[in-house]
């Protein structure tokens, strides 16, 4: 008898169920082939404040463009064009 | 059969500007020499390090395009190695998208000059 009452949980503000973004590659989308480490600009989108490379589920990049991009940060790493770790990145 | 590659090297910013344009000939002849051919060159000049490398925050920056043969790379890493002006340096084969990539960028860098 009891169930029916205490399933009406009156929420104080309607749930907001989070819209799922649809994740594109932007890589795809705009038909860029290659990731130059060279470009540190661009390679800097895909890292967090740390300077730590930004996981797939996240940047929504396709696994193939997620390979590529971590090679390139990795060379321009070792090229001292981007930190190995940093605080304050952007 | 040639192949394209591209070369990065940092020189410590010690040297003067001299030493510096002479460090690059000589990479630049070793290519040459052993049956290389430079398509392209660009010095970025002195740059901020992201990180200091052996005590030094700044470096002199230089990228070499050029197509050479596949045995030819140990050898100029080895001068690498031995020249103690360069502290850093990065050998890159390039593939067909590289090389496009990289005509785009010379085509849109001599537009800007």
């Amino acid at each position: 008898m009891a169930n029916p009452v205490n399933n009406e949980i009156r929420y104080l503000n309607p749930p907001t169920v989070e819209v799922k973004k649809k994740k594109y590659c932007r890589f795809k989308k705009a038909g860029i082939k290659y990731v130059d480490y060279k470009d540190a600009e661009f390679l800097k989108r895909f890292l967090n404040e740390q300077g730590k490379i930004l996981p797939r589920r996240l940047t929504g990049t396709s696994l193939k463009f997620q390979k590529k991009v971590a090679q390139a940060v990795k060379r321009a790493r070792h090229l001292a064009l981007l930190p190995y770790v940093t605080d304050l990145l952007k | 059969m040639l192949k394209q590659y591209e070369t990065v090297f940092i020189a410590t910013p010690v040297l003067s500007d001299a030493q510096m344009k002479e460090a690059v000939a000589k990479y630049l002849d070793l290519i040459k020499e052993n049956g290389g051919e430079v398509v392209y060159e660009q010095d970025w000049g002195l740059r901020k390090l992201a990180y200091p490398i052996q005590k030094k925050t700044t470096g002199f920056y230089h990228l070499i395009e050029f197509k050479a043969e596949p045995a030819f790379i140990a050898k100029l890493e080895t001068q690498y190695r031995r020249d103690e002006r360069i502290i850093r340096f990065l050998t890159f084969a390039m593939d067909k998208h590289a090389v496009a990539y990289a005509e785009k960028r010379r085509a849109n860098q001599a537009e800007q000059k």
